[in-house]
């Protein structure tokens, strides 16, 4: 049963990884068509390096990560902060108004994005792309940080406002410190969200103004190259990176532990 | 319980000499809502109202033309029969995709809840889960040199049987499942694997020692105590399914027609924006329908 088991995950692994590790490996073959034999070669991303139109995308990408993220926390942390810390009337109204933006299909967002933009003139670009993916990492930020929020005891809180702290400042010196991993794994999350974010950026994109994964699309179906592999690759070690770091910083169980 | 703890706090504190009389909490309370739900407003749910009015308009609003509203957008699957059948394509490839994620995607959640310890179940679940969180439109695209004849797959089967045809099958709607299966089979693990885990060893140790077959314990144990994992897993596959264009678009090839190109063809090709308005419209009720279906199973699900 046991070894039965474990035999069965690693054909689910090989099913999850085989088509990333051929694409990972074709971005060091030779021939432009894909064709094997397998001849190592570091032409695809030597390519890449002087192809502009990619290297420009890249970089769109990540500045509207790191924006969206900054923006996207900030705002999240806000809301959860008031979300866990206070009762009100509608809350759970609130809290179920954040799942829109996850549970509807992006094809669906994003083009009534497309149609509001256009109407009233807010237009396409950048501008555009940042407010989508903000709403789409805000819910994630507030799940995060509300997770975190579980793992803290309330009573440190209240016992520095019996000690005379103001609640503004028992919250920057107590539960901001505390909350700290919990807001940083929100950041990463909600730059991972944006960087691979393809459907919100694909419909608010405009011809001179596009980000990697539209761009990564339009090479597709022009007729691809293996320099599309050698970007993927860099892509995917990028956001799997980002989400193992994430994994380290928002394990609730650690943070408790580590205090 | 928190916020009792908060006021009784507050109340303290107000009635001490050297602390300032706090602002009523519902001002900060609202101050720290309000950009969130403002964004939330400006850039999904405003969004969302136009759309609605779009999917009433006869013709996509251009420079001065006047805005004629109508109702025939949504007598398209009358006025173009063949809407039926990409719809009906559409749900059976969410079917399919469903399908398969829910029996492969149970079966390793039950082998990693119940054959793996410690560090190893640890780092396997970081393996499966690895894949979800990168992007789905390279990893969609890393199957066609996989599935593509003299790619991956035909390969090595041609190492086993050299003089046999290609076993290729780029551009079918199979290829379209077995990517979209990639895409959301770690998904369904997780919720599986969630579900599993509360279940006590006793129960099915029990049943074993009764004389109960794998199967029993599988059929009449594991999956009716799972079923809130398995249904919402399942709920949330099949709603970004049937939302899907870029994986039928590059799996699929000319055969990959469903709901999800049609709408993005309107909205990028045609410039029927209305057309493509009320077609995502009834998408979105479909997904809305299933919501409301499992909405009490999805609570519970999201509460544990």
């Amino acid at each position: 049963m046991t070894s039965l088991g474990r035999f069965y995950l690693i054909a689910v692994l090989v099913f999850l990884y085989t088509p990333i590790l051929v694409m990972m490996a074709m971005g060091f073959n030779a021939s432009p068509l894909y064709e094997l034999p397998f001849s190592f070669s570091t032409r695809w991303y030597e390519a890449l390096w002087n192809n502009n139109i990619l290297l420009t995308a890249g970089m769109n990408s990540i500045i509207i990560a790191v924006i969206t993220a900054a923006v996207a926390t900030a705002l999240g942390t806000m809301a959860s902060v008031a979300l866990s810390r206070s009762t009100f009337r509608g809350k759970s109204f609130l809290q179920i108004m954040l799942l829109p933006p996850i549970a509807i299909p992006w094809l669906i967002t994003g083009t009534a994005m497309l149609i509001f933009f256009y109407w009233t003139g807010i237009g396409r670009g950048m501008h555009a792309i940042i407010i989508g993916h903000v709403a789409l990492a805000i819910p994630y930020v507030v799940l995060v940080v509300g997770t975190g929020f579980r793992t803290i005891r309330a009573d440190l809180e209240e016992a520095a406002m019996s000690l005379g702290s103001t609640p503004v400042h028992a919250f920057f010196s107590v539960t901001l410190p505390l909350l700290y991993p919990s807001i940083l794994g929100a950041a990463l999350f909600a730059f991972a969200v944006s960087l691979d974010q393809f459907v919100i950026s694909y419909f608010l994109a405009t011809p001179g103004f596009t980000t990697l994964p539209v761009q990564i699309y339009s090479s597709i179906r022009k007729g691809f190259t293996p320099e599309i592999n050698a970007i993927s690759t860099v892509l995917l070690l990028g956001s799997m990176t980002v989400i193992l770091i994430f994994a380290r910083f928002a394990k609730p169980g650690e943070t408790r532990d580590k205090r | 319980m928190q916020s009792d703890n908060l006021t009784s706090a507050s109340e303290r504190g107000s009635s001490g000499p050297r602390v300032r009389r706090p602002l009523p909490s519902w001002v900060s309370t609202t101050a720290l809502l309000m950009p969130t739900y403002g964004w939330l407003t400006l850039a999904v749910f405003l969004p969302l109202l136009t759309m609605l009015v779009f999917s009433f308009m006869a013709a996509t609003p251009m420079g001065k033309a006047p805005i004629v509203l109508t109702l025939k957008q949504y007598r398209a699957f009358i006025d173009q029969p063949y809407l039926l059948g990409i719809a009906f394509t559409s749900l059976l490839i969410g079917f399919w995709t469903t399908f398969a994620c829910a029996v492969f995607g149970f079966l390793a959640a039950v082998a990693l809840a119940r054959s793996t310890f410690g560090k190893t179940r640890e780092m396997l679940l970081i393996l499966i889960l690895l894949p979800f969180w990168t992007n789905g439109l390279v990893r969609i695209f890393s199957w066609t040199m996989v599935l593509r004849e003299n790619g991956f797959l035909d390969t090595i089967f041609h190492m086993v049987l050299p003089d046999a045809g290609s076993i290729g099958f780029l551009y079918t709607r199979y290829a379209v499942v077995v990517g979209l299966v990639h895409g959301y089979l770690p998904y369904m693990i997780l919720t599986c694997y969630i579900a599993l885990v509360t279940i006590d060893d006793a129960i099915i140790e029990a049943a074993a020692s009764l004389g109960a077959r794998w199967w029993t314990i599988l059929f009449k144990i594991l999956v009716p105590m799972a079923a809130p994992g398995l249904i919402s897993g399942a709920v949330l596959t099949f709603i970004p399914v049937i939302g899907s264009f870029m994986e039928p678009r590059i799996l699929g090839g000319r055969v990959g027609v469903t709901m999800g190109t049609v709408i993005e063809d309107q909205f990028t090709q045609a410039f029927n924006w209305p057309l493509g308005a009320s077609l995502s419209f009834t998408l979105l009720a479909v997904v809305l329908a299933i919501f409301g279906t499992f909405s009490g199973v999805l609570r519970r699900g999201t509460a544990a």
